[in-house]
C-alpha cells in the first residue's frame, strides 16, 4: 500500500465521518470505503473470501464519491457482508470496483452498528496543499 | 449555543428573530442549561428550515434538539401546499417512521424477576437484532406490496397480533395513500430479509417497570400501574426506509434548481408538495411508514411468544405506537382558520391533546400517549398530549435524550463487558451480539433524559404521566 494511503474517522454529533487519503482519488475512495468498514468492525478481522463487483457513475468526483459509498453500503446491507479490500478504477466518471470480504460473523466481528446511508454533510473530494487527495463525508448510522 | 443570539420569551421558550431569508421565526423550547449544552448548529439548522418555502408559523426545536442533517434532530416544521410548501426527505430522515411502541402487561415486577435470566435469553434468541441479523419472514413482490400499503393491518391479517392492537397505533396501524410503485428495486431488495428485525444503534426491545407515576388518573387510563411491567420497542423501517431516504435525498438535490428552490444546505433537499417528485416521495415515505408499523407489529408478536413461555398469564396490550421521524398531513387551526398542513417531525413526537378528533375514542379523555425512549440503562417516560401544545408546537413534543458524546469517544471511554457487569449489578440484563456496540451505546454517552422530559412538561408540550426503568434490554 502506498505511504499516502490511509483512512480515519471524524466526529459528527450522533454519527460518524469517514475520510480516506491517497496519492490519487482512486486510493482516497478505496481508503474511505475501508473507513466505512471500520465504522462497523475492525477491518483486520474481515477475511477475504467473497468478491462483489459494482459500478457507478456521476458527473463530478464528489457526486461519484457519494454514489460509491452508497453503493458499498447497499452491498453490505443486502449481502450481510463486510469488506476488507476495495479495488477501484475510475474512467471518465465511471467507477468500477471489486469488493472482497465475508459474511458477517457476529461473534468474531462484533459489529458495532449498521450504516443507513452516506450524507452530503462534510462531503468533499479534494487535494491538500501537499498534493495528497482526500475523500470524506458523514455517514448516518 | 450562544444564548445572547436568542430572545427570551419565557424561561422555557426562546426565539430566533427572522433575519435574511427566514420567512418565520425559530422557536426553541429549552431552559438556559439545555441551551448552553445545545450545539450552535441547531441555531443554524433551525434558521435554515425557517427559510424553506411555504413554512407556517415557526420552525420549532424541541428540548432534545441536536445537530442533524439539514433539519435539527428534535425539529418540527409545518408547510402549506397552497403556499408552495415543501416536503423534505432530509426533514424526515433516513430511518423513516422510526418510533416507539409500548405494551402493558398488568404483571408486577416480581413476576419478571423470578424468570429474568431465562426470559432475557429467550428474547435475545427470538428477536433478531444487530448487523447481519435476518428475520424469518420472506416477502415476495405481491406480499411486499401488501405490506407496504397495509402496515400493521397487514401484519395482523397475517397472524401477527390482533385487531385490538390496531386501535392503539397512530392512524389505526395503516398509513393511507402509500405508493409502493414510488419505491426503488434497491429499497425493496434491502428489505427482503429484514421484516421483524430490530436493527442496531440505539434501537432496542426492553422489559421495563413503572417506577414513578405523576398523574394517577391518566396512568390508570393508559393501563399503567405502579411497579408493573411494560415492554417497549424502539425501531423503524429498516433497510427499506434507509434506501428511500438515500434515493430521494439525491433526487431532491438534483431537482431543486428546476423547482426554483435555493438550498442553503444540500441535506435540506426538498420538493414542493404539489410537484410530481413531492407526491412520489410522500407515497414512498408513507409506504416506509407502513413498513415500520408492520415491523413493530411483528416484533410485538415475537415478544408475546417469548414472554408467554415464561409468563403464560401475561396479556400484552398495546398502550401506543408513535413515529418520531415522519411527515404527516394534519389539520391545524391558524388564525382561526383550519388548514391542511404537512408537519415534519424529525426526532419529535406527535402529541395530540385530550378531545382531539384524530384520536381513537378511548384516548380522547386523556390525550395521546407520548412515548419517550431512553437508552440502555436509562429511564423512559410516558407523557400525554396537552390542549396547549397545539398552539405551542403544532401538537409536538420531544422524542428522547440524544447523544452527548460521539460513538468514537464512547468506545474509547467504556468497555462493553464492564458496562454489562455494571448494568447487571443495577438489575439490568443487556443482551447484545456486539460488545463494541454496547460500549458505543453506553448510557453515559447520552444526555440526561430527565431534563428534557421535565422541560417538555414545564413548557406544556406534553404532560408527564409515568417513568419507566429497564430490567432487560435487547440491543442490536
Amino acid at each position: 500500500m502506498p505511504a499516502a494511503a490511509r483512512w480515519e474517522h471524524f466526529d459528527h454529533g450522533a454519527d460518524i465521518g469517514v475520510r480516506g487519503f491517497g496519492s490519487t482519488p482512486v486510493e482516497a475512495f478505496e481508503q474511505a470505503a475501508m473507513a466505512l468498514t471500520a465504522v462497523v468492525t475492525d477491518p483486520g478481522s474481515v477475511r477475504l473470501q467473497e468478491v462483489r463487483r459494482l459500478q457507478c457513475k456521476a458527473p463530478d468526483l464528489e457526486s461519484l464519491f457519494y454514489e460509491w459509498l452508497n453503493a458499498v453500503i447497499y452491498e453490505m446491507s443486502i449481502g450481510h457482508i463486510l469488506f476488507g479490500r476495495f479495488d477501484v478504477t475510475i474512467n471518465e466518471g465511471q467507477l468500477t470496483a471489486a469488493l472482497t470480504g465475508e459474511t458477517v460473523v457476529p461473534e468474531r466481528h462484533q459489529p458495532a452498528v449498521e450504516i443507513k446511508g452516506a450524507t452530503y454533510t462534510e462531503l468533499r473530494v479534494a487535494r491538500e496543499s501537499g498534493g495528497r487527495w482526500y475523500a470524506q463525508c458523514v455517514v448516518d448510522v | 449555543m450562544d444564548i445572547g443570539k436568542l430572545q427570551r420569551e419565557s424561561a422555557y421558550r426562546w426565539r430566533i428573530q427572522p433575519a435574511g431569508a427566514m420567512r418565520v421565526p425559530g422557536i426553541l423550547y429549552a431552559d438556559e442549561a439545555l441551551l448552553r449544552d445545545m450545539d450552535d448548529k441547531v441555531f443554524t439548522q433551525l434558521s435554515n428550515v425557517a427559510c424553506l418555502p411555504g413554512i407556517v408559523g415557526a420552525a420549532y426545536a424541541m428540548p432534545d434538539a441536536h445537530w442533524g442533517y439539514g433539519f435539527p434532530i428534535g425539529g418540527v416544521a409545518a408547510f402549506d401546499p397552497m403556499q408552495g410548501g415543501i416536503v423534505s426527505a432530509g426533514g424526515v430522515g433516513f430511518d423513516i417512521s422510526c418510533g416507539v411502541r409500548t405494551l402493558t402487561t398488568g404483571l408486577p415486577r416480581e413476576r419478571v424477576e423470578a424468570v429474568k435470566a431465562e426470559l432475557a435469553h429467550e428474547l435475545g434468541r427470538a428477536i433478531p437484532a444487530g448487523v447481519g441479523s435476518t428475520g424469518r419472514i420472506r416477502l415476495d413482490e405481491s406480499e411486499m406490496d401488501a405490506m407496504l400499503t397495509g402496515g400493521a393491518l397487514w401484519a395482523v391479517s397475517r397472524g401477527y397480533g390482533n385487531a385490538q392492537d390496531l386501535e392503539r397505533i397512530e392512524e389505526g396501524g395503516q398509513c393511507l395513500h402509500a405508493e409502493p410503485s414510488a419505491i426503488s428495486q434497491r429499497a425493496r431488495r434491502r428489505q427482503r430479509d429484514e421484516m421483524g428485525t430490530l436493527g442496531s444503534g440505539n434501537h432496542y426491545l426492553e422489559i421495563q417497570h413503572v417506577v414513578e407515576i405523576y398523574r394517577p388518573e391518566v396512568a390508570d387510563g393508559f393501563g399503567l400501574g405502579m411497579g408493573e411491567i411494560v415492554v417497549s420497542i424502539h425501531c423503524g423501517s429498516r433497510g427499506l426506509g434507509h434506501q428511500i431516504g438515500t434515493d430521494y435525498l439525491q433526487l431532491m438535490v438534483q431537482a431543486a434548481p428546476a423547482h426554483g428552490i435555493d438550498l442553503p444546505d444540500r441535506e435540506l433537499a426538498c420538493a414542493p408538495i404539489r410537484s410530481e417528485l413531492g407526491a412520489r416521495y410522500l407515497g414512498a415515505m408513507r409506504a416506509a411508514t407502513n413498513c415500520a408499523l408492520a415491523n413493530r407489529q411483528i416484533i410485538t408478536h415475537l415478544a408475546r411468544e417469548a414472554v408467554g413461555q415464561y409468563l403464560p398469564d401475561a396479556s400484552l396490550k398495546v398502550l401506543y405506537d408513535v413515529s418520531h421521524n415522519i411527515c404527516k398531513e394534519e389539520t391545524h387551526v391558524i388564525d382561526g382558520e383550519p388548514r391542511q398542513l404537512f408537519v415534519h417531525r424529525k426526532g419529535a413526537t406527535r402529541a395530540f391533546g385530550p378531545g382531539h378528533p384524530a384520536l381513537q375514542e378511548t384516548l380522547r379523555v386523556h390525550g395521546q400517549p407520548v412515548l419517550i425512549g431512553g437508552s440502555m440503562g436509562t429511564a423512559s417516560y410516558v407523557l400525554t398530549g396537552t390542549l396547549q401544545s397545539e398552539s405551542l408546537s403544532f401538537s409536538s413534543a420531544c422524542h428522547g435524550a440524544g447523544r452527548s458524546m460521539s460513538r468514537h469517544r464512547a468506545a474509547r471511554q467504556w468497555q462493553g463487558r464492564q458496562l454489562l457487569a455494571e448494568l447487571k449489578a443495577r438489575g439490568v440484563i443487556v443482551i447484545s451480539p456486539s460488545m463494541r456496540g454496547v460500549a458505543e451505546e453506553a448510557p453515559g454517552a447520552y444526555k440526561e433524559v430527565e431534563a428534557v422530559v421535565d422541560l417538555a412538561d414545564q413548557a406544556g408540550l406534553a404532560s408527564k404521566v409515568a417513568r419507566l426503568e429497564p430490567l432487560i434490554c435487547v440491543k442490536g
